[in-house]
């Protein structure tokens, strides 16, 4: 099943929350929503799921109309929204038993309601309010929610943010796992995160996307060149650096040199080099690009 | 709708909001009834319960706008209001949930007071010597202007994503048709439309059912206004999207 959205605008007050957005993601696909925050992510994820409106352009679930039959478009996605709000004052149980009920799912609540706590791994806490959960396993309430009509297509709203890293890997694995049948749009702000789970990502800037390609074909894009944090012990003057083969762009950065290396084997140069100047090397540490450098990249390649 | 309507009532009665609710109107009209001198029935001297129906209707001023006052306002609040709007449910079916909900708590607060009804019907000299039409008129009437009063509160929450808010307003609008426009009528330089205000008036199809008669006018006040309120909430609830 697949979701197409086709030039989409929202307009807030003055404010262009996305502009022109068009893409389309077909059934089994992971789509990776990456971007800044107020890039637009959730604004798209809101009018996909029919919660606002669009100033201009359309969407489609399944080849329905969001403007159309939202009602319709609603029984088939699983939404989990920013922040996850629950009913705090629900009992696990109680909560899911009442989507279900939203939903009027075909066949027994209760028994369904026990395979979603099973599913994402509730059991443990299943008859707890959702107020004393810890801030994973309301995560996986949230995800619960979004699944347990067995939706075509989920949409979730930044899954992971705020977890601890192994609550992160838990649910990871859990949206690879639901994703090997469904369309699921998720979004982040984390690159790796996406590179993780995802195998097409489309990126958004300012309410544009920037980029809108398979994941690895990105990663490969934005990986020519490395970058690595270099500490001598001597001081070194800028012009000496030009003996030091590979490289691209170097800074410095309090006392600290910032080098941008052709390839991960031009780090032996550095060793090189500082032999070479009879300089000592004290730290030297790969930096993860983060998203700002990742968008400067497209952008610029785009240009 | 129905989903709603009982994930209201849980929510209810698994706090003490119902409780509550219920034991202040019992408590406020039983002091009033039986108590305090001046308004006691015993001083009164009469088998009637004049006395709780008079003071009802601003009992139920505050305490509806306090049990409204959280349906919208907290869900949007907590973004909760998100999570449901995303299933496949109409904003007219949230609303008539919450309504019936917050309407049914309105009958639970009303029908322990049919114990009053019941001892002044056997104190009464003879037994049952009291205006039985009336009385069923004025319960039927105060059901009514509680409708009226929920379908307020509803507007006023769906208005804020502040509680307090809400509650003032609620228990403002309701103050304004119940109270404040039959002062005004009073007031001189707009008595052509003296009838008009009357009309409007919460008080006076009140006070025309508390006689023992269901007219049909009333009736349709009651019930027209209650869809006006619950209909400019949606209206409001609309505007999410734009």
């Amino acid at each position: 099943m697949s979701v197409k959205v086709d030039s989409l605008t929202k307009i807030y007050g003055s404010q262009r929350a996305i502009d022109s957005i068009s893409f389309e993601v077909k059934s089994g696909e992971i789509v990776g929503f990456l971007g800044p925050n107020g890039a637009g992510k959730s604004t798209t994820m809101k009018i996909i799921s029919c919660f606002t409106l669009p100033t201009s352009g359309n969407a489609f679930v399944n080849g329905i109309d969001i403007l159309t039959d939202p009602v319709e478009i609603r029984r088939n996605i699983g939404y989990l929204p920013e922040h996850n709000p629950l009913y705090e004052d629900m009992y696990v149980r109680e909560y899911l038993f009442f989507i279900a009920q939203l939903h009027k799912i075909s066949g027994s609540y209760s028994k369904r309601v026990s395979e979603m706590i099973e599913l994402t791994g509730l059991t443990p806490e299943r008859h707890k309010k959702i107020q004393e959960l810890s801030k994973g396993f309301k995560q996986r309430v949230g995800i619960a929610q979004a699944l347990i009509h067995n939706p075509d297509v989920l949409l979730l709203d930044e899954p992971t943010s705020g977890l601890d890293p192994n609550q992160v890997v838990d649910i990871r694995k859990l949206i690879v796992d639901i994703g090997k049948t469904k369309t699921v749009i998720l979004s982040s702000h984390i690159m790796q995160e996406v590179q993780a789970m995802c195998n097409r990502v489309i990126i958004i800037n300012e309410g544009k996307i920037v980029a809108d390609d398979k994941t690895e074909s990105l990663v490969a894009k934005t990986d020519k060149g490395i970058l690595i944090q270099v500490e001598f012990k001597k001081a070194i003057k800028r012009a000496d650096l030009n003996k030091l083969k590979g490289l691209i762009h170097a800074e410095n950065q309090q006392g600290k040199w910032l080098l941008k290396l052709n390839d991960i084997k031009s780090r032996e140069f550095v060793f090189e080099f500082a032999v070479q100047t009879g300089n000592t090397i004290l730290e030297m540490s790969p930096i993860r690009e983060n998203l700002e450098q990742v968008f400067q990249q497209i952008t610029n390649t785009k240009q | 709708m129905f989903a709603i309507y009982l994930k209201e009532i849980n929510n209810f009665f698994s706090s003490i909001i119902a409780y509550v609710v219920i034991i202040v109107f019992l408590v406020a009209n039983g002091v009033f009834l039986w108590l305090l001198p001046e308004s006691n029935i015993f001083d009164f001297g009469y088998a009637s319960l004049d006395q709780l129906f008079e003071l009802a209707p601003w009992v139920f001023m505050f305490l509806v706008p306090a049990i409204t006052m959280r349906s919208f306002a907290e869900e949007r609040k907590s973004g909760t209001l998100e999570i449901i709007l995303s299933k496949p449910v109409s904003d007219i079916q949230i609303i008539l949930g919450k309504y019936f909900a917050n309407l049914s708590l309105v009958l639970f607060a009303l029908l322990p007071s049919l114990v009053y009804f019941f001892s002044v019907y056997q104190m009464a000299s003879p037994v049952g010597n009291m205006d039985i039409g009336g009385t069923w008129g004025s319960y039927l009437g105060l059901f009514f202007l509680g409708a009226v009063y929920v379908s307020i509160g509803l507007l006023a929450s769906s208005l804020s994503d502040n509680q307090i808010i809400s509650f003032i307003l609620a228990l403002f609008i309701c103050f304004f048709f119940y109270s404040l426009l039959d002062m005004l009528r009073g007031l001189l330089l707009i008595s052509p439309i003296d009838p008009f205000l009357e009309y409007l008036s919460i008080n006076t199809h009140y006070i025309s059912m508390s006689r023992g008669v269901i007219d049909s006018r009333d009736m349709i006040y009651f019930i027209s206004f209650s869809a006006l309120f619950l209909f400019l909430s949606r209206l409001i609830m609309e505007k999410r999207k734009w």
